[in-house]
């Protein structure tokens, strides 16, 4: 370890350590990473798909997504830039609503989105409760900024995971990086292990 | 990715609130202009922080440069320009980022748009243009509240005297008497009038405050620029 001459620190109190991967700190801004302009689609044109390996590909309009099970969801969500936010509010449809009945050979899934961003998970990572299409943020519709019209919600993983603008999801027999993870950023992405970058 | 120990060499005041970091970093495998590092700080008790900061320097400059401005409540940043001082060490781990980066493509000419300290990675990118000799033209667009909050501002008008280099301010709070650059903040015609014509074809990179990003960007999309020839990087809160 390596003493940083002069460097007290400013714990904060209010802070659950337990809560807080470790190199993180605790923000109540929510910051805005993104690496091109804000995409804006017309939601009558919106629409979210499950394409690749499956029988049928499946697509939802935004009012077919609206009438789908609304579940609100209170998570903790991490950053690759160091900041972590506790206790953030979302409203959204879980990805096991959508995945339901899907017969799959893939292990591996690349989200891709409006502005060509996409991001890899795998297929048992975005299943069992753990990731969602988000539409609403703090009880208001999620802005387009943060990601709005809809945005991919996977709490346990570095928050880039979380594709903003997310149009869909393709299932893959083979792990395809995403857009960060071809740019050296880690594959995997969980903050609890700190894999930022690749090699982590 | 390892965490290497750099040494302080020169610790330069750019404005009130901001320094530049000269570092020495034993085996440093090169940077692209445009990335950044992260930054760890531990205390006795091993109590930690990290932190990322752009790269200032160009790959051909001597000494790793940071430039940090130091944030009201920033538990790193008010160490870095404050406390640290030549002869000290620093622990960091890097370069990071590879799409925020400027290699010297002659795809276009390069537009820089830079708020406040979003300057730090457009002016790597500036220093490497120049550096290489390249013929490719570059406009840098900057702006900030006040001539004093200008960072880099001597070496900047320097810069405009390069052949193919221009260089533009806007001030949006407080002018010298005089000042013939732009007076307000950046909106869609200030960028019509500063950015080369979506027919040019420029690499735009924009950095800066989340707003002024969002703004800036909004405005290029709408007055026809590809929104894949539009780079961003973002800091700091939205307010919600």
């Amino acid at each position: 370890m390596h003493i940083s001459r002069g460097f007290h620190g400013r714990r904060r109190a209010e802070a659950d350590p337990a809560r807080i991967p470790p190199g993180q700190y605790l923000t109540s801004d929510f910051p805005v990473l993104s690496a091109g302009p804000t995409p804006r689609v017309a939601l009558d044109d919106w629409t979210f798909s499950i394409r690749g390996e499956l029988d049928e590909p499946r697509s939802w309009s935004w009012a077919e997504l609206q009438a789908l099970p609304r579940e609100d969801i209170t998570v903790d969500i991490h950053c690759v830039t160091k900041w972590s936010k506790l206790d953030t509010e979302w409203a959204g449809v879980s990805l096991d609503t959508l995945l339901e009945g899907v017969e799959t050979a893939a292990e591996h899934v690349l989200a891709y989105c409006d502005g060509g961003y996409t991001t890899n998970l795998p297929l048992e990572d975005v299943s069992g409760g753990r990731a969602w299409l988000a539409y609403g943020y703090g009880g208001d519709p999620l802005d387009p900024e943060h990601g709005g019209p809809v945005r991919l919600l996977v709490p346990h993983l570095y928050f880039w995971k979380s594709a903003k603008w997310v149009r869909g999801i393709e299932l893959r027999l083979d792990d395809e990086p995403g857009f960060w993870e071809g740019y050296g950023y880690h594959n995997y992405g969980d903050p609890w292990r700190e894999q930022r970058y690749s090699g982590d | 990715m390892n965490w290497r120990i750099g040494t302080v060499v020169d610790v330069q005041a750019e404005t009130d609130r901001t320094a530049s970091i000269v570092l020495s970093v034993p085996d440093w495998p090169g940077h692209r202009a445009g990335q950044h590092v992260d930054v760890r700080l531990t205390a006795e008790d091993g109590y930690q922080a990290q932190r990322s900061y752009s790269i200032a320097s160009a790959p051909e400059d001597e000494g790793l440069v940071l430039t940090v401005e130091r944030l009201d409540d920033g538990e790193v940043s008010s160490y870095l320009v404050g406390e640290l001082r030549t002869g000290d060490e620093l622990e960091l781990r890097g370069p990071v980022g590879g799409y925020f980066v400027w290699d010297g493509s002659p795809a276009g000419p390069l537009m820089l748009i830079g708020g406040g300290s979003g300057i730090v990675p457009l002016r790597a990118m500036l220093r490497h243009r120049i550096a290489q000799g390249s013929a490719v033209p570059v406009r840098l667009l900057y702006s900030a509240r006040a001539p004093g909050d200008l960072i880099y501002r001597d070496e900047l008008v320097a810069a405009g005297r390069e052949p193919g280099v221009d260089i533009r301010f806007t001030l949006t709070r407080e002018r010298p008497d005089g000042w013939n650059g732009y007076d307000r903040r950046i909106d869609r015609e200030l960028i019509a009038d500063a950015v080369w014509a979506p027919a040019d074809r420029p690499l735009v990179y924009v950095c800066g405050p989340t707003a002024f990003v969002e703004v800036a960007a909004d405005a290029l999309v709408s007055l026809g620029h590809e929104p894949g020839r539009i780079r961003t990087e973002r800091f700091g809160p939205t307010g919600r």
